[in-house]
């Protein structure tokens, strides 16, 4: 079952893999041309990143020479940002903050989600269509508002003040997916358990959010993302290294003019940044993909 | 969900369906309104309020002392050279990025529908700079175009190319270049995923009824798969215009918004750095807002149907 609605989702990975095959014997074998547009891609993709990391291994005299391997490699960049109680506490804020929306979305959007997809009432479209609206607000025309509210209430520059906007604008897209996965599973199986007594919720939370378990994964994973990478609202809504995120942190870390900048160190603390998602980019690559195209090929 | 819950711990035979607790439209209120008060109180209380304070004056002298202005400080606004530049430079920073994107995308996504060898392979590999936060992207754009030790200058120096001696961020027009350089990079990816997601549900007996007609390989692109991936297309050309209307971490970090980069966010932003969230700085965020609602509108008329057909059958 949690199969059918995945393949519904990811039509790309499932079902092209056996139309690929059954299209592949009559093939003259593969054009050269195709490795080398396959190759200029994979460089173009990973290059920049690379060289980030370049960056990072170089110290004092490497770093004023453009080599494309560090003449001599040391991790003492890594060493200094390990030792910087700011980036700490920003990576600690970050990952409290991502983890935290991410539980906090998936529990919230699949309620909402699953009354959508299933539950008979009225006004649905509309509330669909105000959920999937507040994904295009641009980030500053609520930023600034905020601000002064949190500062009345108190909660500017906290981590709970960046939980609550972020959750805004994560719940669009986990309840856009998840009720695209709900309306997968077959009605017939909460049909069964509401016969046999379990309440609308038991169904729910008994039967539907198990063989949904594909779909939250993608959401998860997708929301995990955004907000460690969310950035103008983490530094208008924070004014201190103590609720800070690692984005918001490194800007701040940059230094006042280019000549000053700390360009190891600043290298080396973005490639440690960038490795929780390149991690989730190299372990769930599928789901990802599935997520991202969900909304367009049903279009 | 403690009330909803309750019943399991009592709930062991079979019960009767009137003893379910909740109607099934309490229930779905009770699902729906979490979500919807925090985006109530989170984006629709903001943007009210930012419409409010963008139709007062504020006074310099009395903290808190404010009168009704009316449109006047819209009428600010749309006359300041600042911010009508700013507006420039996000029309046109969003025109040419998304033109490249959508060129370099399409061009990807073909590549890596051709290569079914190493699909899985290639589609990790164009998440990594999706993946990669834009203030890192940023941050590694203006390592490779840094005039000193940068990879950009050094390669036009050791080919005996002009421009070693560019400082490229320091330079109107390259700078721009440079943003919309970095921003292609990193979406580029994300389109031609989404590309490739819409030909892949192209069904093959179409190309092969082409290729049976006599069709070369460019009018089958031409003819046949230009016209299946226009949806595709549009989906991915409206998800990248709302995302490059609202730039703002790339501007940040590679130049404070100098040398003609400046875009309606980071305006808006540097207003409400310097005098707080007050008349002129409101009325360019409610600016910015109404403009990316303008496109969005498009967005929510197309993606219309798909709505409609999730909300299911009671509309």
């Amino acid at each position: 079952m949690a199969s059918a609605a995945a393949s519904e989702v990811a039509p790309a990975t499932t079902g092209t893999l056996t139309r690929e095959k059954a299209r592949k014997p009559p093939r003259t074998g593969p054009n050269p041309l195709l490795y080398l547009v396959v190759f200029a891609i994979v460089v173009f993709c990973l290059f920049p990143f690379y060289w980030l990391i370049n960056v990072s291994l170089k110290t004092g005299a490497d770093l004023s020479g453009a080599a494309l391997i560090p003449p001599s490699p040391s991790l003492a960049n890594y060493d200094s940002i390990f030792r910087n109680d700011d980036f700490l506490k920003a990576l600690q804020n970050s990952v409290i903050v991502s983890l935290t929306v991410t539980l906090l979305s998936l529990v919230i959007g699949s309620f909402c989600a699953y009354a959508l997809a299933r539950l008979r009432f009225r006004g649905k479209y509309f509330i669909l269509a105000a959920v999937l609206s507040v994904t295009t607000f641009p980030g500053i025309a609520i930023a600034a508002p905020l601000f002064k509210l949190w500062t009345d209430i108190n909660l500017y520059n906290t981590l709970i003040g960046l939980i609550i906007p972020y959750l805004t604008f994560t719940l669009p897209l986990t309840i856009y997916i998840l009720v695209s996965f709900f309306r997968e599973i077959p009605k017939t199986l909460e049909e069964a358990a509401l016969v046999d007594g379990a309440t609308h919720f038991q169904a729910f939370y008994k039967i539907v959010i198990p063989l949904a378990a594909p779909g939250m994964a993608t959401t998860a994973i997708l929301t995990f993302i955004f907000a460690w990478n969310e950035f103008l609202l983490a530094i208008t809504l924070t004014s201190s290294s103590s609720a800070r995120t690692v984005p918001a942190a490194i800007a701040f870390f940059t230094g006042s003019t280019q000549f000053e900048e700390p360009l190891g160190t600043i290298s080396a603390a973005s490639v440690v940044i960038s490795v929780p998602l390149i991690l989730l980019v190299l372990l769930f690559q599928k789901r990802i993909v599935a997520g991202l195209t969900s909304g367009a090929v049903k279009g | 969900m403690a009330t909803v819950a309750a019943p399991t711990a009592t709930s062991g035979g079979p019960r009767r369906r009137s003893g379910k607790g909740l109607s099934e439209r309490r229930l779905a209120a009770l699902m729906v309104s979490p979500s919807l008060v925090l985006i109530a109180i989170v984006a629709a209380y903001p943007i009210g309020y930012a419409v409010w304070l963008s139709l007062n004056e504020y006074s310099v002298r009395v903290p808190g002392l404010s009168r009704w202005a009316g449109v006047r400080n819209y009428e600010a606004a749309l006359t300041s050279d600042v911010w009508l530049g700013a507006l420039g430079t996000t029309f046109l920073f969003t025109g040419a990025s998304v033109f490249l994107e959508l060129i370099l995308g399409l061009g990807m996504a073909l590549a890596m529908h051709a290569a079914f060898k190493g699909q899985g392979f290639l589609r990790t590999v164009v998440l990594v700079p999706w993946a990669i936060l834009t203030v890192v992207t940023a941050i590694t754009w203006r390592n490779i175009f840094n005039p000193e030790l940068g990879f950009v200058t050094t390669l036009l120096s050791s080919l005996g190319l002009p421009g070693g001696d560019t400082v490229w961020l320091g330079e109107r027009g390259w700078a721009l270049a440079v943003m919309v350089f970095a921003d292609v990079w990193k979406t580029a990816p994300f389109m031609a995923l989404l590309l490739l997601a819409g030909l892949q549900v192209i069904p093959d007996d179409v190309y092969d009824a082409a290729k049976v007609d006599g069709a070369s390989t460019w009018q089958r692109f031409r003819r046949v798969t230009l016209p299946l991936l226009r949806p595709a297309i549009l989906v991915a050309l409206i998800f990248r215009t709302l995302d490059a209307l609202r730039i703002f971490d790339l501007p940040f970090v590679l130049t404070r918004g100098a040398n003609g980069t400046n875009t309606l966010s980071l305006e808006a932003y540097t207003q409400f750095q310097q005098n707080g969230i007050l008349g002129l700085g409101a009325a360019m965020s409610v600016l910015t807002f109404v403009i990316v609602m303008v496109v969005s509108f498009l967005y929510i008329r197309f993606v219309g149907g798909n709505i409609r057909a999730m909300a299911g059958e009671d509309h």
